[in-house]
């Protein structure tokens, strides 16, 4: 399979008045450069070429489309899992870092920094730097680093210098603020690596196209499978890559039901949570206007999740204009739906999810009823549970 | 749009204080300090002993994602919102200090768009605020924002950074008001040892695109440095290590870093 270049839906840089570039002066002219290249890019058949040997070398691509009976047969609808967390790392996250890594070396710049939450990106992204021989360094809340150590390590292995953030709220907002501190020091020589569908432009966009092969495999696998299009396509959202991608390839059938879960923390009603789409106001954070938790006046308000992958108070703009249009639908699932669903999806279908994806996992439960046997439900499988093996077993018995 | 910088220059407050600068052939000390830090009321004093050194002085409004900020004025913000400090009390404390000089409200703009850009221009003009100045608004970001503020009694005052190119400095320079502020170096705010090499030649390009007053700031925190940025620019901005001050000393080392400063511009 090839890769067609993607088309742009934005207008200058915007998704309907979302999105956009609100950063400090002296990163327009980075951000005029990448757009620029990425502009050119876009067209240009062998950049495509190589990009897609690399997902296929590095990553394994395509992912495997599964079954997933069991669960299936408790909601009462034939289930799919797109199995991103087969990837090499473990997650959705290296798709986009590879295809930046190769825009950072069309520019010639030979230093990365990413900023990480559950550690998936900068993993992600060390691994690419490994490969290219690039210096890596990534930002992460202090917060982050203590109940992702395993992918700490992970990072440090990769060659990565990994920089614990103490400021604000210690988690992945603060460590986007501390890479973006960087880069208007470093902007020279220093690509920024964004992990999500989130910043100024031009990198919504971007992210989202590097992220599309999951829906672009995912669309053909379902139909080569049941040779019909899913009805329902259930992604989690943090800052909104993984589905992103899988929505970019169904878009255009309208008759396919979108959903984007996110996490409700403690409950919507508590203040605890990181629902940005069901609970925020527009508001401009990290270079970009969209939905934002926020006070009265325009503080950012600390998110939580279980899932340090979610645990961020913003979301990219093209989600903010997907839910304002109607396109796609947003729910919340809380720290407990998700902590239980993590281990039921373990038990059923001898997975373990990342707790980020278990979010959509939990939503599929919750609705079970809502479909018919024959129809089918697409799950963006995002990432494995690996790295919160430890945070779960503290959370489930602690003291042990 | 061209046309209101030019008929604005002239007609502002800020635009008058520079006449009279240029006048007396006086470089412009301007000092920046956080509002509410480290408290609400030395937060007040501080700016009014600041303010009596001063030809402008800029006031940060807290924001709970400095990202433009290195340390010092990252642990201010925090400190400021934990005492409660918000855009609506920073106006108080503004309208509060009675200051002599033309104030500049510096903020992030997500507390502008919250508190609405029309409401937030009328309320800050009705108190006598001179100009705005936001960090993460570079020119053409956004016209909703970007006109109702440049159609207000409030002068727009744009940043130029050192990597802005000759044709990005034009566009920027185009519509803005009150004066220019020069970054002095890639990063973010704080003090730094060295000026940097390119300041020179920064000025210079900024220059042939604009007759407004060119001010510069990041990173000054000596009286030698100011001495050497008051040979090229207008005006020296002084933030972190005013701020550092105020932190170690309270206002009365605030004041005392003011002297330092004015003396040292004031003969160069
Ligand atoms: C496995 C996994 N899924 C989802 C996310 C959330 O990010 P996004 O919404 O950008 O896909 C993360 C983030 O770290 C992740 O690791």
């Amino acid at each position: 399979m090839t890769l067609a270049p993607p088309t742009d839906t934005t207008r200058d840089g915007r998704f309907g008045p979302y999105g956009g570039r609100y950063v400090p002066e002296t990163l327009v002219a980075a951000l005029d450069e990448l757009a620029a290249l990425y502009d050119a890019v876009r067209g240009d058949e062998a950049f495509w070429r190589e990009y897609h040997e690399l997902l296929v070398d590095v990553v394994g691509r395509p992912s495997a489309l599964s079954e997933a009976p069991r669960l299936g047969e408790r909601v009462g609808a034939r289930v799919l899992l797109k199995r991103e967390d087969l990837n090499h790392t473990g997650a959705h996250k290296i798709n986009n870092t590879i295809g930046q890594a190769l825009l950072a070396r069309r520019m010639g710049k030979r230093r990365i920094i990413a900023e990480t939450g559950a550690g998936q990106h900068g993993v992600a992204t060390a691994t690419i730097c490994a490969r290219f021989g690039l210096e890596c360094v990534v930002y992460m809340g202090a917060e982050d680093v203590e109940r992702q150590a395993l992918n700490v390590f992970r990072m440090r292995l990769l060659g990565a210098t990994v920089v614990p953030v103490e400021s604000g709220t210690r988690t992945l907002k603060d460590a986007t603020n501390e890479a973006l501190r960087d880069w208007v020091t470093n902007v020279p020589t220093t690509h920024y690596i964004i992990g999500s569908v989130v910043g100024p432009d031009p990198y919504p966009r971007l992210v989202r196209d590097f992220q599309a092969v999951i829906g672009t495999e995912a669309r053909r696998q379902v139909l080569e499978r049941t040779g019909r299009l899913p009805d329902t396509v259930v992604a989690c959202v943090g800052g909104g890559s993984n589905a992103m991608g899988m929505f970019a390839g169904f878009l255009g059938d309208e008759e396919v039901e979108l959903v984007g879960v996110e996490a409700a923390g403690e409950g919507i009603a508590t203040g605890a949570h990181s629902a940005t789409l069901s609970a925020g106001r527009p508001g401009v954070l990290h270079g970009a206007l969209s939905y934002l938790l926020q006070d009265a006046d325009g503080q950012v308000a600390p998110a939580h999740s279980v899932s340090a992958g979610l645990d961020y108070p913003g979301v990219g703009p093209e989600h903010a204009w997907l839910r304002d249009t109607g396109r796609v639908t947003y729910a919340a699932v809380d720290d407990r739906e998700a902590l239980d669903a993590f281990q039921r999806f373990a038990r059923l279908e001898g997975i373990l999810p990342a707790l980020e994806t278990a979010h959509a996992i939990a939503w599929i439960d919750r609705s079970r009823g809502r479909w018919r046997a024959e129809q089918v439900v697409l799950l963006c499988l995002s990432g494995r549970g690996d790295k919160d093996v430890a945070h779960v077993a503290a959370l489930l018995e602690p003291g042990a | 749009m061209a046309s209101l910088s030019v008929t604005t220059s002239s007609e502002s407050r800020l635009g008058r204080a520079w006449q009279s600068l240029r006048a007396a052939r006086r470089t412009a000390l301007i000092p920046y300090l956080t509002a509410g830090f480290p408290d609400c009321l030395a937060s007040r004093e501080a700016l009014r002993r600041v303010a009596a050194h001063a030809d402008i002085v800029e006031v940060g409004v807290p924001f709970s994602d400095p990202l433009a900020d290195g340390p010092t004025i990252q642990r201010s913000t925090f400190a400021a919102l934990a005492g409660g400090m918000t855009l609506p009390r920073t106006l108080e404390l503004i309208d509060d200090a009675q200051l002599d000089v033309p104030v500049v409200l510096f903020s992030y703009l997500n507390p502008v768009l919250q508190y609405g850009v029309e409401r937030l221009t009328a309320d800050a003009a009705a108190i006598g605020v001179a100009g705005i100045l936001l960090t993460d608004l570079p020119a053409g970001a956004d016209p909703t924002v970007e006109q109702p503020l440049l159609a207000s009694p409030l002068d727009l005052i744009r940043l130029v950074a050192p990597t802005s190119h000759p044709d990005r400095i034009r566009d920027t320079v185009r519509e803005a008001q009150g004066f220019i502020y020069l970054v002095a170096r890639l990063g973010v705010t704080g003090a730094t040892r060295e000026l940097d090499a390119g300041l020179a030649a920064s000025i210079a390009a900024v220059r042939a695109e604009t007759t407004l007053p060119v001010a510069v700031g990041f990173g000054i925190s000596t009286g030698a440095q100011a001495t050497a940025v008051a040979g090229l620019a207008d005006g020296v901005v002084v933030g972190s290590a005013l701020v550092d001050a105020l932190a170690d000393g309270g206002p009365a080392a605030a004041e005392a870093l003011m002297a330092t400063l004015r003396g040292a511009i004031d003969g160069a």
